[in-house]
C-alpha cells in the first residue's frame, strides 16, 4: 500500500514529465524552436511560429495526451475487470467495430466528422453486442465476455479485411493509417480531453473496490463491493474510454496494454494510485511517440501505431520474460 | 444468536444439499461442516454468507436477515473465506491483509496507522511476520491460505465462515490455526462455521458438527453426540474406528 504522501510524489513527478513531453512535442518538427521560444509564446508574444504552434502542434499534442491517457486508462480497467494482465482495451472488440465504422464511411467516400463519428458509432455498437451476449443469461462471468468480446473482434476483423479488399487503391493508404493509429487527423483535440478527465474522476471512486475485485469476484462481494453493478461501471467507463481514443485517432496498439504494466512495476497494484499514474504515463508516452513519429524521417510521417508497437513489442516481451 | 437459520433449505439445481436445517450459533462456538466431496459444504457456506441465495427458509445474521442489510453492513458482521486462491496482479502479503479492513473504511479514505496496526497483529497471529512485505505470488500455497486467513481475522467479524480453512496447510500450522481460532472465538466472540475434513480435528475444536450427507439429509449437534462410528461410517462411505487412549483426551477416529 502506497502512502498518500508517496502517491502524490508519483503523481507530482508524472505531471511534470506530462508537461515535459508536451513541451517538446511545442518545440519538435519542421520548423525546430528552442525551448526559449515555446515559452514566449506560451506567455502570449506573438511572432510568426505562433501559428505553427498553437494551431497545427498543439492540438494534436493535446489529443495524443488525451488518447494515451484514455487508453491506459481503459487498459487498466480491462485488466482488473477481466482478471487478466493480459487484457488491453481492445481485448473486447471495441476497436474492431471503431474500425469498420471508420473504414465503411472511407469506403463510401464520406469526410470530415463522418469518419469520427461511424467510428465511434462502431465502438458503441459492439460495446453494446458484446455486453448483450454475454450478459443474455444473466451470469456474466469473466470467461464468457472474455470470449464473447474475442469472437466479435475476429468478426470485426474479417469485416475490416472485407471492406480493405473491396475499397479502391487510392483510399487504402489512409485505411491502413487509421488502423495503425494515426494523430495527423486530430484536428480538436477538446472531445477525448473531457472525456479523459470525467472518465478518470468516474473511475476513481471505486478504485479500492477494483483493488478487491483483482483478487476475486466473491471474495470482494463478501467485503462488501457490489460487485455486480461495479463490474458493469466499470466496463461502461472502459468501452467509453476506449471508443472516444480509437475515434479519435484509430486503433493505436500496445498503449493500453503496456503502460498500466509498466505503471504496476514501478509503483504497485493500488488501483488508487495506479488509474491516475497510468494516465499521466499513457499520456506522455504518445505525446513522445507522435513526437518521434511525425520527425525521425521527416518530412514523411509514420502512424503512430507503428510506433507504439515498435517501442511496445519489445518492452512486453521483456517484461514477460522477467516474470 | 450471531448466525441463525429456521427450516433452511439449500440445493444446487436439483440436487438437495439439505432441507428443514435449523442450527444457532452464538457468540464464542464454532460450528463444523463435514461431508464427503460434492455434497454442497461449500455452497452452503456461501449461501450462509448471503453470497447466494436459500431454496427456503429463513437466515438471520446478528438477528438481522441478509436482504436488510447493506452489502457493507453485511460485511462488516460476517467474513468469509473462500477455496479461490487465485492471485492474476502482484501485491504484497500485507497489502492482501488490509484487504479485510475494506469495510471499515469510508470510499475516500486511506488504511490507517491503526488499520495497519491491525493488519500486523493478525500476520502474527498467523506467524507470517517476516513476511510482510513479500508478494503474495512468490509464496507456497500454505502461505497463501495463511495470508487469507489473516486477512480474514483483519477484517474483525462477529461471524468468521471459513470453507476449508486448513487446505495446503502442514500438520503444524492445522493445529496452530485451529488454536488461534479457538482461542478468537472464545476470546473476542467471534461465532465460526467452517467445513472441515477431519472428523478428529471437529471433536477437539468445535462445539457442534453438521454432518451433510449429500442425499439432503443432515445431522447437526454437539459433536459428543453426533461424531460418532455408525454415522460417521454412513457419512463417509467408508467404515471408521473409534479409538481411545489413556494418555490423550480425546478420542480419536481412524479410518479402518
Amino acid at each position: 500500500m502506497p502512502s498518500r504522501r508517496r502517491a502524490l510524489l508519483v503523481l507530482l513527478s508524472l505531471t511534470l514529465l506530462s508537461v515535459a513531453s508536451l513541451v517538446v512535442a511545442l518545440a519538435a518538427g519542421s520548423l525546430v524552436l528552442s525551448l526559449g521560444d515555446v515559452l514566449s509564446m506560451l506567455a502570449g508574444e506573438d511572432n510568426t511560429a505562433r501559428a505553427v504552434v498553437f494551431d497545427l502542434r498543439l492540438p494534436r499534442a493535446l489529443a495524443a495526451f488525451a488518447c494515451g491517457g484514455l487508453l491506459a486508462l481503459a487498459g487498466a480497467l480491462m485488466q482488473v475487470l477481466l482478471r487478466n494482465p493480459l487484457a488491453d482495451p481492445y481485448v473486447l472488440g471495441i476497436s474492431g467495430g471503431a474500425g469498420v465504422g471508420a473504414l465503411s464511411a472511407m469506403l463510401l467516400g464520406l469526410a470530415g466528422l463522418a469518419v469520427p463519428g461511424f467510428a465511434f458509432a462502431g465502438a458503441l455498437a459492439a460495446m453494446l453486442l458484446v455486453f448483450g451476449l454475454a450478459h443474455g443469461d444473466g451470469s456474466w462471468t469473466q470467461t464468457r465476455l472474455l470470449l464473447t468480446g474475442v469472437v466479435i473482434a475476429a468478426g470485426c476483423g474479417a469485416l475490416v479485411a472485407l471492406i480493405l479488399t473491396l475499397a479502391p487503391e487510392q483510399k487504402i493508404q489512409s485505411m491502413l493509417f487509421w488502423l495503425m493509429g494515426d494523430l495527423s487527423q486530430a484536428v480538436n483535440p477538446l472531445p477525448a480531453l473531457v472525456v479523459l478527465v470525467v472518465t478518470l474522476l468516474a473511475a476513481l471512486p471505486f478504485a479500492r473496490e477494483l483493488n478487491l475485485l483483482a483478487r476475486g469476484f466473491d471474495a470482494a462481494l463478501a467485503l462488501g463491493v457490489a460487485v455486480p453493478l461495479l463490474r458493469r461501471v466499470i466496463y461502461v467507463i472502459a468501452s467509453l474510454a476506449t471508443a472516444v481514443a480509437v475515434t479519435t485517432a484509430g486503433a493505436i496498439g500496445f498503449v493500453g496494454l503496456i503502460v498500466p504494466h509498466l505503471v504496476r512495476l514501478a509503483i504497485g497494484n493500488d488501483q488508487r494510485l495506479l488509474l491516475p499514474a497510468s494516465v499521466l504515463a499513457g499520456g506522455s508516452l504518445l505525446v513522445c511517440a507522435d513526437t518521434l513519429a511525425r520527425t525521425i524521417v521527416a518530412p514523411i510521417q509514420l502512424p503512430v501505431g507503428v510506433l507504439t508497437a515498435l517501442i511496445g513489442v519489445p518492452v512486453f516481451l521483456y517484461l514477460l520474460g522477467r516474470r | 444468536m450471531i448466525l441463525e437459520t429456521r427450516q433452511l433449505a439449500v440445493s444446487i439445481g436439483p440436487h438437495r444439499v439439505c432441507c428443514n436445517l435449523d442450527l444457532s450459533l452464538a457468540a464464542g462456538e464454532r460450528l463444523a461442516i463435514l461431508g464427503r466431496n460434492g455434497a454442497g459444504k461449500s455452497t452452503l457456506l456461501t449461501t450462509l454468507a448471503g453470497l447466494r441465495n436459500a431454496d427456503g427458509g429463513e437466515l438471520f445474521v446478528d438477528g438481522q436477515s441478509y436482504a436488510d442489510l447493506s452489502l457493507r453492513d453485511a460485511a462488516l458482521l460476517r467474513g468469509w473465506l473462500g477455496q479461490d486462491r487465485s492471485d492474476p496482479f502482484a501485491s504484497t502479503v500485507l497489502e492482501a491483509v488490509l484487504a479485510g479492513r475494506h469495510p471499515h473504511l469510508s470510499r475516500w479514505s486511506w488504511e490507517s496507522p491503526s488499520d495497519a496496526r491491525i493488519a500486523r497483529a493478525t500476520l502474527t497471529d498467523m506467524n507470517l511476520t517476516d513476511l510482510a512485505q513479500r508478494e503474495v505470488q512468490t509464496l507456497s500455497g500454505g502461505e497463501r491460505q495463511r495470508v487469507a486467513i489473516a486477512a480474514l481475522l483483519a477484517q474483525q467479524t462477529r461471524l468468521c465462515l471459513l470453507d476449508e480453512p486448513l487446505a495446503h496447510l502442514d500438520l503444524n500450522h492445522q493445529i496452530a490455526t485451529l488454536e488461534l481460532l479457538s482461542r478468537r472465538s472464545r476470546d473476542d466472540g467471534i461465532a465460526v462455521a467452517m467445513v472441515l475434513h477431519d472428523p478428529n480435528f471437529a471433536l477437539r475444536f468445535c462445539d457442534y458438527a453438521l454432518l451433510l450427507f449429500g442425499d439432503g439429509t443432515h445431522v447437526i449437534g454437539p459433536v459428543a453426540g453426533v461424531l460418532d462410528e455408525s454415522s460417521l461410517s454412513r457419512l463417509y462411505g467408508h467404515p471408521l474406528r473409534r479409538v481411545t487412549m489413556t494418555d490423550f483426551p480425546h478420542p480419536v477416529f481412524v479410518p479402518e
